[in-house]
């Protein structure tokens, strides 16, 4: 992979920053987006736009066609059984709740368990308190290891016969660990739970197979992996798909109305209510096809690569912790001695680098990591390497700046 | 480096962060009020002696950055002393200044909360700036307003 030629199709890219070139290494929080997504969205607006699933017309036909188009795409992006298990939703964290309203507050009751771990990111935790509250099931977590892993003999420990969801992230959004989501599934399902996968950070940078993680679930967004915003997926398997009941009614999911009852489309139908977002999905659909060519196992191996150079090069500076374990996606979390995140973030922009800082919608992991927020640098693979020269230039200029405070 | 930058961390605000005035806890007869930033995480502990409509002490703990420090600093060192009208009045003159708006300096000696003049140009740190102040408002039961 080339990274200098992939970021040639990133048009964001190619501006000065506060006078400097841009340097974006917060794609971890929303990714830039190439050429061809933005222009299948334009091509949308401009020459096909209308609603589907409805219209007898040609631009509705075309519009259906692109829209179902691109269920397949994630099908098989995803390696889903069938386009019927692949339901368009706002994005991850819309897939989750859907879940945890659905299955969740119908299946669970006093005495259940869900069992999720402490790095998670809040729209995989809150839900789930929310199911627990309102069942009255207990919402328990696997333990960390020192580093920020999974120790498996923990999720054993922790998951027992009342467990009846496990939900956990692939890749954690601070930690950059990579969890064993497939091992841990089988754990779940030894015991009689349903396994839940948080993939918002997976599905941009590895290969994902729902068959053969064997999840239950598995919900993403799209705007991380090069597509638009407000859009993700939520998959699940069909045979629980279809005894679940939709958390949305209205327009689009209905297969008969009368006075007062109703009846649903089939799947994935029943679960997208009022018209969908046809030009995310079509955009979601460009950014499948983009990723693809390029290979997501070459993107993850680049990725890999500039976490391996940032971590080297930022352990020889004094004065910077970094946290997570050694193996890990292209996720750097770190904090410089005596200076805030938030400042750390200031002077950087100034030099055109752009990072995240605070606490990364974790802030049960903020305390266990012992700190209330940190500042991150995440990288794609539109990234180089001369970039991170730039970003560990800057990390000095601001122990300097802030140096003659202390 | 650039004079924006300069500008936002100037001497007097880094002394403020370094040795904070007024750090600490109040006895009793004290309002204490928590408030943090949530897209962010800082948090301030400020609490406040209120004698007859005055302001008789004000002390804060917290975590956050430069700004969010050296602000609720220079905020309890002005505050005190003063109406508690007069510490709302001086909430709006310093929210005037971090929005960039003229603002009225003659009212009042704002002494070294000019320095934080500054943040204005950096949109994404305004609410760092404004957290201790805002603190202060609900303390002194100015709720509506913030």
């Amino acid at each position: 992979m080339n990274a200098q030629e992939v970021r040639k199709l990133f048009p964001i890219l190619h501006q000065e920053v506060n006078g400097k070139p841009l340097v974006y290494f917060d794609s971890a929080a929303t990714s830039q987006k190439p050429v061809p997504v933005i222009e299948a969205l334009e091509k949308y607006y401009r020459e096909y736009n209308s609603n589907v699933h409805r219209g007898v017309h040609t631009l509705g036909t075309r519009a259906t066609d692109a829209y179902e188009g691109a269920r397949e795409k994630v099908r098989r992006f995803i390696n889903a059984k069938s386009t019927q298990e692949v339901i368009f939703t706002r994005g991850t964290t819309t897939s989750i709740n859907t879940v945890a309203a659905s299955y969740g507050l119908s299946n669970l009751s006093e005495g259940d368990e869900i069992v999720i771990t402490p790095m998670e990111h809040h729209s995989n935790i809150i839900p789930w308190q929310q199911v627990a509250k309102k069942t009255g099931a207990t919402l328990k977590y696997i333990p960390l290891k020192e580093d920020g892993s999974i120790d498996l003999q923990d999720v054993e420990s922790t998951i027992t016969e009342h467990t009846k969801i496990v939900s956990v992230m692939q890749v954690s959004n601070v930690l950059g660990t990579i969890n064993p989501v497939k091992e841990i599934g089988a754990i779940a399902h030894k015991h009689g739970a349903i396994m839940v996968v948080d993939g918002a950070q997976s599905t941009p940078h590895l290969k994902v197979d729902v068959q053969d993680l064997d999840c239950d679930f598995f919900a993403f967004s799209s705007h991380k992996m090069c597509g638009p915003t407000g859009i993700g997926v939520l998959f699940g398997k069909k045979a629980l798909l279809n005894k679940m009941e939709p958390v949305e009614f209205g327009g689009e999911m209905i297969d008969f109305v009368d006075l007062y009852d109703s009846t649903w489309k089939e799947l994935p139908w029943k679960f997208e209510g009022g018209t969908p977002i046809i030009a995310g999905a079509i955009g979601l659909g460009a950014a499948i096809d983009f990723l693809s060519d390029i290979g997501l196992d070459n993107i993850h191996r680049h990725e890999e690569e500039l976490a391996k150079y940032a971590i080297e090069q930022m352990s020889e500076i004094e004065g910077i912790t970094i946290y997570g374990p050694k193996e890990r996606a292209g996720i750097v979390t770190f904090n410089i001695d005596d200076v805030h995140p938030h400042d750390v973030a200031t002077v950087l922009d100034a030099e055109g680098i752009a990072v995240r800082a605070g606490h990364h919608c974790a802030q049960p992991l903020m305390k266990w990591l012992n700190t209330s927020s940190t500042a991150r640098a995440s990288f794609y693979l539109y990234n180089t390497k001369d970039e991170i020269d730039s970003f560990v230039k800057g990390l000095v200029t601001t122990k300097e700046y802030f140096g003659h405070v202390f | 480096m650039s004079s924006n930058l300069d500008q936002l961390y100037r001497q007097v605000i880094m002394d403020h962060y370094k040795n904070p005035r007024n750090k600490g806890q109040l006895g009793e007869d004290t309002v204490t009020i928590n408030m943090n930033n949530p897209t962010c995480g800082d948090r301030i502990q400020l609490h406040l002696k209120v004698v007859d409509g005055k302001i008789a002490d004000a002390k804060f703990d917290g975590e956050g950055c430069s700004i969010s420090l050296a602000s609720a600093s220079m905020m309890t060192q002005s505050v005190k002393g003063l109406s508690v009208e007069d510490a709302i009045k001086l909430a709006h003159i310093f929210y005037d200044m971090m929005l960039g708006k003229d603002y009225d300096d003659t009212s009042f000696d704002l002494g070294d909360i000019e320095a934080l003049q500054g943040v204005s140009k950096f949109p994404a740190r305004i609410k760092c700036a404004t957290l201790a102040w805002k603190a202060m408002e609900k303390g002194v039961g100015n709720e509506d307003e913030i």
